[in-house]
């Protein structure tokens, strides 16, 4: 058998591979096409019977409607405000927290622990009334802080348990040998465990903010001005009593609100990457 | 290097939100002015469609030009979760001072406390331009066993058939007028002779039932509640039964109903409408803005008024303006809810809606009895209108979504007979209502 004829059979064998990743890239782009497809289509043309996926009249009137009738920019900007101060700020609170909780054992790490864990199962409607009346007396009712606050509070906990994965699975000998080297600590931790751990921090940056980004329920009982509330509070606007809504501009605005995460996540993702500690304890 | 870069960013977006956080922490509907600014007051509103929310925004502003001592900022809220959001306003003392809402919900805030009593503060001209069984659907009690009004109704809604006229046409049958509408057997009949050849007679789309079902059961004097002796009960006999007997027959027995359309919400089968699948669709009176929207240009349609069975009565709920009770300025609340809903703008406001306004200056506008998009049909209809028996039921809302829903979802799919939907409704129903009235 020649290298080609091994290459062309290679080649067949992996066909269904291609295949598969293509219906998962279809399956997962799907609802994005759906909605720069809606969005592009005019009211009678979404009433179809038998609905078109490339627009017969490609119409831009649902952005005009969208921007024209709400601060979607404004919105937009306040969102990203709030979801980038929320997931770093969760980053620099987790990031150490995760460390002494993964390196040091004892009764009240376990019980920290344990109340991470059970911090996940209040519904967040119980104790938003309370966290309100929080909030309104530390004056932070109807301000940006006051939902980052709220934000870092309720992902701090899954952030604690993604980064101690993390840090357990970066080997103590590191440590050890960066100690007998001379590192003291803050030095060994700096310098050694930090950089191997950029792969969760990203992770969880992402996890943050995309959480911050999303969040509806906080936002609509925290701010109640027009001129402070964030883009889910915007999208909100469109939809009516029962489930019927004005599709057109929601789906325009829906995609221009998918943007800066698409674009936040296109930035970070090459840290996103594994395997950087691979080989680094290797005799 | 490139991580304490990324960090050193992060730590200054975090300061930056913190310095430009708007707002403040106010506290009440709105912060006290000092001396010689002018009065600010919150107006949540909850307009969607875009007339609407064009309509609201031009009503404030002329307000806001016209009274420079009281200014109103309008912010707009979303029906979906209103309540939750006032909720939790509510027990901060953070509530808008005007608030738009429908009157079920008015009744629990009403109890709580959290609404100001308007019955001895209304302007002459306003409650006399409102009938009173539109007043009666914001009567409340204020869980001290008072009666009070606890919003100014403005809007309200009817079902009538929204109905493909060329099959109309087709099928020979008596296009009925308001003075003289389609009795239940009539539409029945009008059904069976428009379903041929893979078109039906009508759509029932019951993914929402129990509102449209107890709305048209007063049309056969149907209440589904009774109260005796101070206590309520839920009721099904025969007069609650007839409209769902005769929905049913349609599905099962003259096969006149679309079965596709019985598991859809409210607006999903107007595809299939628009594309003749079927002919009659029972509907709010709102629906017929996304119909005039989305048909197809050679679509005709036209709207007929509500059907008949012992009565035409239909119950109603209406949507509502209310006064916050912790509202610092009261009094320039209700001035602006007197303007806002002056005949003129209630018809601005029911046009944008599409909705039924209870002033009766307003339904005498030329907007509102113009034949155009039916709504000479859709304004006669609001004399059949009365208070929804439901609305003053403690407990109904659990009992819709826990008993009810699922009840009669099971006896339109036809898994569950009328006499057993009934029993559910009532030992069930009566079980959630007990816990309300201990």
């Amino acid at each position: 058998m020649t290298v080609t004829t091994r290459g062309k059979a290679a080649g067949v064998r992996r066909v269904p591979q291609y295949l598969a990743l293509l219906a998962y890239i279809v399956f997962l782009a799907f609802p994005l096409l759906w909605l720069l497809s809606t969005a592009l289509k005019t009211p009678r043309e979404m009433a179809l019977a038998d609905p078109t996926w490339i627009p017969r009249e490609p119409t831009l009137a649902n952005f005009a409607d969208a921007f024209g009738e709400q601060d979607l920019v404004g919105a937009a900007v306040r969102s990203l405000v709030v979801a980038l101060a929320s997931s770093v700020v969760t980053v620099l609170i987790s990031l150490p927290a995760a460390y002494a909780m993964a390196r040091y054992r004892g009764l009240v790490n376990r019980i920290a622990i344990g109340w991470v864990l059970v911090s996940q199962v209040f519904p967040f409607i119980l104790i938003i009334i309370p966290l309100f009346m929080i909030l309104r007396d530390l004056e932070l009712v109807n301000t940006l802080p006051g939902l980052v606050v709220v934000h870092v509070t309720f992902t701090l906990p899954f952030a604690l348990w993604m980064l101690q994965g993390y840090v357990r699975a970066v080997p103590a000998e590191l440590e050890e040998a960066a100690a007998v080297d001379g590192a003291g600590r803050i030095r060994t931790i700096a310098g050694v465990v930090a950089p191997l751990l950029a792969p969760g921090v990203v992770a969880t940056l992402l996890f943050a903010f995309i959480s911050s980004w999303n969040e509806f329920l906080f936002a609509l009982v925290i701010l109640q001005d027009p001129d402070v509330m964030t883009l889910p509070l915007t999208l909100v606007r469109f939809t009516g009593p029962e489930g019927v809504a004005r599709l057109g501009p929601l789906a325009a605005a829906s995609l221009m609100a998918t943007i800066p995460s698409l674009i936040f996540f296109a930035i970070i993702q090459r840290r996103l990457k594994s395997g950087l500690m691979a080989g680094a304890v290797k005799g | 290097m490139r991580m304490k870069s990324a960090l050193a960013a992060a730590a200054i977006v975090a300061l930056a939100a913190g310095c430009g956080s708007g707002g403040g922490g106010d506290k009440g509907g709105s912060a006290a002015e000092k001396p010689g600014e002018p009065v600010k007051l919150n107006f949540l509103s909850l307009a969607w469609q875009k007339e609407s929310v064009a309509a609201n925004k031009q009503i404030v502003d002329e307000w806001n030009k016209a009274n420079p001592t009281i200014q109103v900022t309008y912010v707009q809220g979303s029906w979906d979760n209103v309540n939750d959001q006032l909720v939790t306003q509510f027990a901060g003392g953070t509530a808008p001072d005007v608030i738009h809402n429908d009157s079920p919900a008015l009744s629990g805030f009403a109890a709580d406390g959290y609404l100001l009593d308007l019955a001895d503060k209304l302007p002459a001209e306003l409650k006399s331009d409102i009938p009173q069984k539109s007043w009666d659907t914001v009567t409340f009690d204020d869980g001290k066993g008072k009666q009070g009004v606890y919003g100014v109704p403005f809007l309200q809604e009817s079902q009538v058939i929204i109905a493909n006229k060329k099959l109309l046409d087709g099928a020979g049958v008596r296009i009925p007028a308001p003075d003289n509408p389609w009795t239940w057997d009539e539409f029945s009949e009008a059904a069976k002779k428009m379903t041929k050849g893979g078109t039906f007679g009508v759509a029932w789309p019951m993914k929402s039932p129990v509102n449209k079902s107890l709305n048209l059961a007063l049309n056969f004097g149907g209440t589904f509640f009774q109260t005796t002796d101070g206590k309520t009960t839920v009721k099904v006999g025969p007069e609650e039964k007839q409209v769902l007997q005769r929905i049913h027959d349609q599905l099962y027995k003259d096969k006149s109903a679309d079965p596709a359309a019985l598991g859809q919400g409210t607006a999903d089968p107007l595809p299939a409408f628009y594309a003749g699948k079927f002919a009659l669709l029972p509907a709010g009176v709102y629906l017929r803005q996304q119909v005039a929207e989305q048909a197809p240009k050679d679509f005709e349609w036209v709207t007929l008024p509500p059907l008949k069975g012992t009565t035409s009565d239909q119950g109603a709920v209406s949507q509502t303006l209310s006064v916050a009770q912790d509202s610092k300025h009261a009094d320039e609340a209700l001035k602006f809810i007197s303007f806002f809903l002056n005949p003129t703008n209630q018809a601005k406001l029911a046009k944008g809606d599409w909705l039924l306004p209870t002033s009766v200056k307003a339904a005498a506008d030329p907007s509102m009895t113009t034949k155009e998009n039916g709504w000479d049909v859709a304004t006669a209809s609001a004399k059949n209108l009365v208070v929804a028996p439901f609305l003053k039921v403690n407990g109904f809302d659990e009992w819709k979504s826990k008993v009810a829903t699922p009840a009669l979802q099971e006896y339109f799919a036809n898994k569950i007979s009328i006499d057993e939907a009934a029993k559910k409704l009532v030992d069930d129903g009566n079980k959630v209502l007990e816990r309300y009235q201990r």
